[in-house]
This record gives structure tokens, C-alpha cells and sequence, in this order.
């Protein structure tokens, strides 16, 4: 019939997966605006969560949008925005080396501990 | 360049294999992983598509957005669009971390490069397609997005949990208007029935071609990107929505449509795939008049974004000073 690819899964409907650029040389024309990450504290007593990114002109603009892309529903009581190009990450790989030296420190979990069953409140 | 750039074989297998590793295990990748080259680029495509999707249906229904019949009609309607112009952004997001810009989708939409679900390049021609749309066409999206939140690929998936929140919003409110319209004056249920009519089509091609002209189904749901086939979520997605009809009263234009006791689901007729091609090709109705709807929105809005980065360049400038 089509020789074609639509995956249903385009969400809202099927949409093609061959035929279909995947990128643009340069990545467009035009100078965007920055990238903005957005952590939201959903409750008090909560810490803020990563929920996503957009863009903005500057922080305030970003704190505007994020409150508008991020909570309409009452998703949160406090936004932090901050430019993604000021994020320091590690790889998040879990062969990771930086996080291979907390494997070998069981001693650091309670569990590493053997008390008799009859102390209590241990 | 070095030796030490350049991943050798056997380094490249080591990557694939716990790759592999990760989507059998049902973990997530994510953004900073190694992932094959096609998996990222199909997941651009599938993601991209489904952002440019929710950003131009906001148009069909945008449409009657002066035209609600009441303030309060108008308020759910104004929500529910700004939810899908939410939607498209927290795609475009998930699209982002996979190496693409927002701006280079934007062009590549506006190009005509890049599609967007062929469901919105039908009319709304009346006020009770507010109502169909988010009975059928949100509903057909429900289906397709509720086993998204699974996906492989973490962002995405996330996506698709923040989007099914909204979406059983966005259903219940086209139902209840329906229901509304059905308990009114004669001609209001005939505009229901009309509307239903021609809606429902389209909708069941929502879910893209039958199985078998779907040669990428298979890779797709290897990577974990994909969960159900484009038949299994149609069935489902008739099944859901014939005892819906029946509470509304209204019927489905499809002679075939029946309980097979033997499947334990409902049989039905074959949506005319000549049709889905020619409008997924940009013959439809309105292909033309959503993109350049869109063209003309982001051009008419270059300047503002030129002025608002001036401004913060300013602003900066002035703080070093
Ligand atoms: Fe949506
Ligand atoms: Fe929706």
C-alpha cells in the first residue's frame, strides 16, 4: 500500500517515520533563545523535582513560562529555573566509574550489621 | 583525530550490548546514554511529529474559541487548547535532549518536511465538533498515549505521563458537551450525529495502517518505543467507544460494526487508506491552511523574539558595566 512507515504511536495520531528528516543542517536559522531547566517543588516538604526544559529570553521570562508550561493544575508552590548550559553533570551510565567506590562500602548500610533479634528498638 | 575518539569494534559492541542490556531489563535510557544512531533518529521523528501535532491541533478547535456559546464553554475551550499547546512544548522539550533544536523542528514543520497527525487537517465545521474532537479524536489519543508512558526512553516517557493527566480533561469535557447538545432541540442532536459521522473515520486512522503495511512496527517495539500495534490499540480503542456511543445515542457510520462474541470484540469495516495517504501527502482539506497558519504565526513573531534577546543582551551588558 504504502511502502511507507506511520508508526500510530505520533501521539495524536500516526505520523511517518521514513521519508522524514530527523535534522537540520545547522540547526535552523534563526538565534534562539536559551535553554532554561525547571525544577518545581510540588508541596511543601518536598524538594524540587527536574520536570523539564524551555526556552527564554532571560530568567524572569523563564520563571513566566514555567509557571505556565509546568503548573497550571497546582502542580507546585515554588519554581526554580536555571540555564541548562550552567548544569554540571555526571554521565548518568551506571557502569559510571564515579559512582563504582560507593559498591564496595556495604559497612555504610545498617543491614551490614548483625544484632541479636531481642535488643530492641534497633 | 586519536585512537582514543574513535570508538573501536569492539568498544562499539560493548555499548550496543549494554544497551540492549537496558531495554531488556525494562530500565530507561536516557539522555546522556550511548544509544544507536537509529534509535535516536526514530525517536526525533516520533517525538518531533507528535509535538508538531499537538501545536497544530490547536487550530481546528481554536476555530470556535470566539464562537462558544457560553462563557463557561469558552473557558474549557480556551483551557483545553492551552493544555495542547503545553503538550507540544513538553514534547519539543523531550526532543531537545535527543540533540535537536526547538527552533530547527519549528522550520522543518513549516517546511512541510516534518508531518503532524493527519486528524487535523479536517474542518470543524460545526460547534459539536468541539464536542467529537475531544470524544474521538482525544480519546484515540489516549489509547495511543497511555502505553507511551512506557517508552523506552525516559523524557519521553515522562512527557506522556504529564500529557495523560491533561487528556482525560480534554475527553470528558467533548463528551459532556455532547451529552448536553443530545438532551437539546432536534437540529442539536442532528449536528451531533453529523459531526460524529464525520469524525469517526479519521479518527480509527489515527491509528496508522493495518499491521501488516507497517514494516517498522517491529524494530520499534524491539527498542521499547513502541508498545502496542497500530491494530491491537484500533480494536481497542472501537471497543471503548461503541458503548460510549450508545449512552450518548448517537451511531457510528460503519454497516460492519458488530459484537463478535467468538473475538470477544467488535467486528468493523476497513477506513479508506487511499484517503489517509493522500491527506498524510498534504491533499487533505486544510493541509494548506495549517501550515500556513503556523508559518504566519512564527514569522509574524520573529521580531518579538529578536527584541526580547536584545533586551536580556542589554540587560546584561548593564549589569557588567
Ligand atoms: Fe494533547
Ligand atoms: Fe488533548
Amino acid at each position: 500500500m504504502s511502502g511507507q512507515d506511520f508508526t500510530t504511536e505520533g501521539g495524536h495520531g500516526a505520523v511517518p517515520l521514513q521519508g522524514v528528516p530527523a535534522a537540520k543542517p545547522g540547526h535552523g536559522s534563526e538565534r534562539e533563545w536559551p535553554l532554561y531547566e525547571v525544577f518545581v517543588r510540588g508541596k511543601r516538604g518536598l524538594n524540587h523535582v527536574h520536570v523539564g526544559s524551555l526556552h527564554a529570553a532571560d530568567d524572569e521570562m523563564a520563571l513566566r513560562h514555567a509557571r505556565d508550561v509546568y503548573t497550571r493544575r497546582n502542580e507546585g508552590v515554588s519554581v526554580w529555573v536555571v540555564q541548562a548550559r550552567h548544569v554540571a553533570a555526571s554521565s548518568p551510565d551506571e557502569k559510571d566509574p564515579m559512582f563504582a567506590p560507593s559498591g564496595d562500602k556495604v559497612y555504610r548500610h545498617p543491614t551490614f550489621y548483625s544484632i541479636p533479634d531481642d535488643v530492641p528498638h534497633m | 583525530m586519536t585512537t582514543s575518539d574513535t570508538a573501536t569494534d569492539a568498544q562499539l559492541s560493548a555499548l550496543e550490548a549494554r544497551f540492549e542490556d537496558t531495554i531488556a531489563r525494562s530500565e530507561r535510557i536516557e539522555p546522556r546514554d550511548w544509544m544507536p544512531e537509529g534509535y535516536r533518529k526514530t525517536l526525533v521523528r516520533q517525538i518531533a511529529q507528535h509535538a508538531h501535532s499537538e501545536i497544530i491541533g490547536m487550530q481546528p478547535e481554536g476555530n470556535w474559541i470566539t464562537r462558544a456559546p457560553s462563557l463557561r464553554r469558552k473557558a474549557i475551550l480556551l483551557a483545553k487548547v492551552q493544555d495542547e499547546a503545553g503538550h507540544g512544548l513538553y514534547l519539543y522539550s523531550a526532543a531537545e535532549t535527543l540533540g535537536v533544536s526547538r527552533g530547527e523542528l519549528t522550520e522543518m514543520l513549516i517546511e512541510g518536511r516534518q508531518k503532524y497527525s493527519s486528524i487535523f487537517n479536517y474542518p470543524t465545521l460545526s460547534y459539536a465538533d468541539v464536542g467529537t474532537i475531544g470524544w474521538l479524536v482525544d480519546g484515540a489519543a489516549i489509547c495511543n498515549q497511555v502505553p507511551l508512558c512506557r517508552t523506552s526512553y525516559g523524557p519521553y516517557g515522562r512527557a506522556m505521563i504529564r500529557v495523560c493527566k491533561e487528556e482525560s480533561f480534554h475527553q470528558r469535557q467533548g463528551y459532556e458537551l455532547l451529552m448536553t447538545m443530545m438532551q437539546g432541540t432536534e437540529e442539536q442532536r442532528a449536528m451531533v450525529q453529523e459531526s460524529v459521522n464525520r469524525f469517526w473515520w479519521p479518527a480509527l486512522m489515527m491509528f496508522g495502517p493495518p499491521d501488516e503495511d507497517s514494516p517498522n512496527t517491529a524494530q520499534s517495539m524491539a527498542w521499547g518505543i513502541k508498545r502496542n500495534t497500530n491494530d491491537d490499540l484500533r480494536q481497542r480503542f472501537v471497543d471503548m467507544s461503541v458503548p460510549q456511543a450508545e449512552a450518548l445515542g448517537v451511531t457510528f457510520p460503519d454497516p460492519d460494526l458488530k459484537w463478535n462474541a467468538e473475538r470477544g470484540h467488535h467486528d468493523f469495516g476497513e477506513p479508506d487508506w487511499d484517503e489517509f495517504m493522500q491527506v498524510v501527502k498534504g491533499n487533505g482539506p486544510c493541509n494548506a491552511q495549517r501550515i500556513a497558519h503556523r508559518r504566519t504565526a512564527h514569522e509574524d513573531g520573529a521580531w518579538v523574539r529578536e527584541a526580547a534577546l536584545a533586551f536580556a543582551d542589554r540587560q546584561r551588558e548593564a549589569a557588567r558595566a
